[in-house]
């Protein structure tokens, strides 16, 4: 039995019957790291003997019989951008690249509560920017996908480690997109919660209104028992919304009869004809299914890259002043303050972060402030004007996730804009901070193709309740391995 | 005739008093050991986000209310960007675009006269840490320190209106400012300890004009009348620039307490901090009620309080003004005229022997052991009769340093007054008869004469005859042996 193809639900069902214990699982898991890692190379930092001790002591736990979250003793990962106390978080920048926080994230504290074993931390894009760690100051992440790397194809590490079992989930950080989209590119499940469902304390900042944590997993039950950890208020973080948080696992409900789903039109604009034939396959099914489905107008999104951009670096050219070298991180040594933060910066932070922060800068600056900002902010509303129209008719939306297959993205890093646009799915949902869903559905050329879905503001319910129907009434949603043979993934 | 005028504004950063800073739980305590009472948060380490302290929130409104402002009931949190060492996120957490408190005044006395000044704003915002250099002063150090103990204390920063004309009017403000907020409650105000600094915007123009001339910015005045002084160097330093056909360059200027001159710090070019607002935290939205609520809560302002002492208790302005300057002073004077209804005679005693001693000793009144009802004790004890003004000013020594009460003084050091008649009629008798000299001269009409008996009997009787008593036997027995 090939333990690292085994769900989280299925995992913690055998550790329960006392079939394995989690140091076997974790040790399992090593053993499957050592195979792949020098190839995929989804880790940043791997945290192996931390992880070794906290599956000893879920296993003392389970051995005084006391009651465990079915996510005890379950070997996961999370991206290098989320706080984790006394193991090493860089961001993927050269920066931070020594930086070991005193204290956790809250999604880190909350999960080592429930008995996680942390194995380590994932490669992103430095600082989250980008789409599938082409922007990392390290090394890109390999789409497990593309075994031979003929296609060149790379992925979000956090993706990467649940695709080819690295990890039996990972939390992602997405700020325009990054969970979704590396997450479809890979295969597997993955899920922005609406913003201010999952605490963002301890998440390094991006761009704050727009960064949200989220869970990736192999199928809908995993994502369901992640959520139940992850979300719910948090004291510590202002943004972090008091709402009562249910037990999503009730939603996983093999129904979408009556329920309204709209297609945004704008959204096919420059989608792949092969990707739009699957999300075509999709519609019929959920239609077969008793699903309504309408196109809707969100007339709005195409000017939702260029606003995005531009928020999210004006932010980020804010988040990332504090890394000038008189507190943590890099310092390179000059003569006098003001050279020191010079040089530390402009040897810390590689070409994509420097230019946002330049175009950041930029657009805060007077008499660009109105111009471009303020407009921007104006944009953004607009889109969540769309959103709310189409919510006021549609329970959720649907669309691709990625305009194209992952060979075909993020693989211009000399050309950020068009990197951006790859978001263009994805990223109108970060400025309306909506819940959001990819999910795979089927290949297209090898490559494993999403679809997003897109619910009202803390109605991740609904999402559930879609996916868990597609996944139960069709066997698109996890790839087949015929494919992966050199990583043996034998899913599903 | 003075062809210039000077224009004034003043901008008073206060620390608030919370127990805990404006965005995490650490301490405000003062004086720590550096870098003691610091967290993520406020060392703004990657990954940490704060949260609001409603305790601040409730402060700032009722300093904006007491100082007559208007109060926003939806406002943010914005950054100011801008790169130092002791500025932990790079950016400080301010209100630039919707202040809390808005559109305030404050009445200022200077002689004689009441004058008006605006107040545009009291925004929040957090302290930045302090650089601790190690030779003293920045450009002498090969090397500073941060302290963040002080990155992220809850401030309030109150920014006036150019309207004042001169280092007087300023020091009148900080001073009245001072009274107000101490008497609030929401803050120390000690300049020393750096829970009130003040930084004031100095321009000059010609009389009669009203564009504003080219201002400078005076920052490092550690007490109000450092404030007057530079403010008053300042003015005349940009006269004689304009007077020499020069002209004032915008710049920031330090005080330099012992040379009494400001000096040039840098030049300004209006740096752009690129403000927006925090988007990290949410906005502070606030009810009518809750404002209600906090207005309420406001307790009797100096201003209404030395009204109060005037119209009330017949105290003359001076009195009523000094009195009110501090609250400590003015609730002394409240609980000693529970216990005793003269107000001009307590006051008297608070601002003669009290002041002095205060200033003599360099100290609070909260430290002096003098309580109200002692000091009531004392002047009942003075009004019977039973001490001296003179003897009481001794006693009220022993009290401020040693917290006794006065009759337990009195008896200890055997200074009561002696009233008994007769053995005042004794003494009185014993006297006349060793000075026939001078009984001689008085009674050839030298009435000064009686000056020399009184001491006499004074010294017999080691100044403890009471003197009203004396003087009357005296005289009668005088006339009765002519």
């Amino acid at each position: 039995m090939r333990l690292y193809n085994l769900s989280v639900f299925q995992l913690s069902e055998l550790m329960e019957k006392k079939e394995i214990s989690s140091e076997e699982l974790t040790n399992a898991y090593l053993e499957r790291i050592s195979q792949v890692e020098s190839e995929t190379k989804v880790f940043v930092t791997l945290s192996k003997e931390t992880a070794l001790t906290q599956a000893r002591n879920v296993d003392q736990k389970r051995a005084r019989g006391e009651e465990l979250s079915p996510l005890a003793g379950i070997p996961m990962a999370m991206d290098d951008n989320i706080c984790t106390e006394g193991i090493k978080t860089t961001c993927a920048s050269k920066i931070l690249y020594n930086f070991i926080p005193p204290y956790d994230a809250t999604v880190a504290e909350r999960l080592k509560g429930a008995g996680a074993i942390l194995m380590g931390k994932c490669n992103i894009d430095e600082f989250g920017m980008g789409s599938s760690t082409e922007n990392s100051a390290f090394y890109p992440t390999q789409n497990p996908f593309d075994a031979e790397a003929a296609q060149g194809c790379i992925s979000g590490g956090s993706a990467a480690a649940v695709a080819v079992g690295e990890a039996a989930f990972t939390l992602g950080s997405d700020t325009s997109g990054f969970i979704r989209q590396s997450a479809a590119s890979c295969g597997v499940i993955g899920l922005k919660p609406t913003y201010g469902h999952v605490s963002r304390f301890g998440l390094i900042s991006t761009a704050s209104s727009l960064d949200q944590i989220g869970p990736i997993t192999q199928d809908m039950t995993d994502l369901a028992l992640v959520l139940n950890t992850i979300c719910g208020h948090d004291v510590k973080d202002a943004t972090s919304a008091s709402v009562d948080v249910p037990d999503f696992t009730k939603s996983l409900v093999n129904e979408v009869k009556g329920l309204r789903i709209g297609l945004p039109k704008e959204y096919e604009s420059g989608v792949e004809p092969q990707v739009a034939a699957k999300l075509q396959e999709a519609i019929s099914k959920l239609e077969e299914l008793g699903a309504i489905c309408e196109e809707v107008a969100m007339p709005h999104t195409e000017y939702a890259a260029p606003a995005h951009y531009i928020i999210s670096s004006a932010e980020a050219s804010s988040n990332l002043a504090r890394f000038d070298g008189v507190r943590h991180g890099l310092r390179v040594e000059a003569e006098d303050v003001s050279s020191m933060f010079k040089k530390t910066r402009s040897q810390g932070f590689g070409a994509e972060v420097k230019k946002r922060i330049m175009l950041g800068t930029h657009v805060l600056s007077t008499g660009n402030y109105d111009t471009y900002y303020v407009k921007a902010l104006k944009v953004r509303s607009l889109i969540k004007q769309d959103f709310d129209r189409a919510f006021e008719k549609f329970d959720c939306l649907l669309t691709p996730t990625n305009p194209t297959t992952a060979g075909k993205t993020g693989k211009n890093p000399n050309d950020s804009l068009a990197m951006h646009l790859s978001g263009v799915c994805t990223l109108p949902v970060n400025l309306a901070g909506l819940p959001a869903l990819s999910l795979p559905f089927g290949m297209v050329d090898g490559m494993p193709v999403g679809l997003q879905l897109i619910a009202r503001h803390f109605e991740e319910e609904t999402l559930l309740r879609v996916g868990y129907t597609l996944e139960q009434s069709t066997n698109q949603t996890r790839p087949k391995p015929g494919l992966f043979l050199k990583y043996n993934i034998h899913r599903g | 005739m003075n062809r210039y005028e000077a224009v004034i504004g003043l901008e008073v950063h206060v620390e608030l008093k919370t127990d805990t800073k404006l965005f995490c739980g650490c301490s405000t305590e003062f004086g720590k050991e550096p870098n003691t009472q610091v967290c993520p948060v406020c060392l703004g380490l990657p990954g940490a986000v704060g949260v609001l302290n409603k305790k601040v929130v409730e402060l700032a409104t009722k300093a904006g209310l007491a100082l007559n402002c208007a109060i926003g009931t939806y406002t943010w949190f914005d950054r100011k960007n801008y790169y130092y060492p002791d500025l932990p996120k790079g950016f400080q957490i301010s209100q630039v675009f919707r202040p809390i408190a808005y559109q305030g005044h404050l009445d200022i006395d200077v002689n004689g006269a009441t004058k008006r000044v605006n107040i545009t704003r009291a925004h929040i915002e957090e302290d930045p840490g302090k650089l601790v250099h190690s030779g003293g002063s920045i450009t002498t150090s090969r090397y500073s320190c941060v302290d963040y103990n002080r990155s992220g204390m809850p401030l309030i920063e109150i920014v006036s209106e150019p309207e004042m004309h001169s280092g007087e009017e300023a020091k009148a403000y900080l001073e009245k400012l001072k009274a107000i907020l101490e008497c609030i409650g929401v803050s120390d105000v000690k300049m020393e300890q750096g829970s009130l600094r003040c930084d004031a915007n100095v321009s000059v123009r010609p009389v009669g004009t009203t564009t504003l001339g080219t201002k400078t910015e005076i920052k490092n005045m550690n007490s109000f009348r450092s404030v007057q002084y530079a403010i008053e160097y300042e003015v005349e330093r940009q006269i004689d620039v304009l007077e020499d056909g020069g002209r004032v360059i915008q710049e920031t200027r330090g005080w330099d307490e012992n040379r009494g001159i400001t000096v040039s710090m840098r030049n300004k070019e209006n740096p752009d901090y690129r403000c927006f607002i925090e988007p990290e935290l949410t906005p502070i939205e606030l009810t009518e009620e809750w404002i209600e609520e906090v207005k309420a809560s406001i307790p009797e302002l100096p201003d209404a309080r030395r009204k109060r002492l005037v119209e009330e208790h017949g105290l003359p302005e001076y009195d009523a003004g000094v009195i009110t300057s501090s609250l400590a002073l003015a609730e002394f004077f409240d609980a000693t005229l529970k216990e005793f209804p003269d107000a001009k005679s307590i006051s008297n005693w608070i601002m003669g022997e009290l002041l002095r001693l205060l200033n003599a000793r360099n100290m609070e009144l909260s430290e002096a052991k003098i309580t109200p009802s002692s000091l009531a004790a004392l002047l009942k004890l003075i009004e019977k009769g039973s001490i001296s003004n003179k003897m009481a000013k001794e006693v009220v020594e022993i009290m401020f340093d040693e917290g006794k009460e006065p009759d337990q003084i009195i008896k200890e050091k055997g200074m009561s007054q002696i009233s008994d008649e007769g053995q005042l009629a004794q003494i009185i008798a014993e006297v006349i008869a060793k000075n026939p000299k001078s009984v001689a001269d008085y009674q050839a009409g030298k009435k000064q004469a009686i000056g020399f008996l009184v001491g006499q009997i004074m010294k017999a009787t080691k100044g403890r005859a009471n003197p009203g008593l004396v003087n009357t036997m005296l005289r009668d027995k005088l006339a009765e042996e002519a």
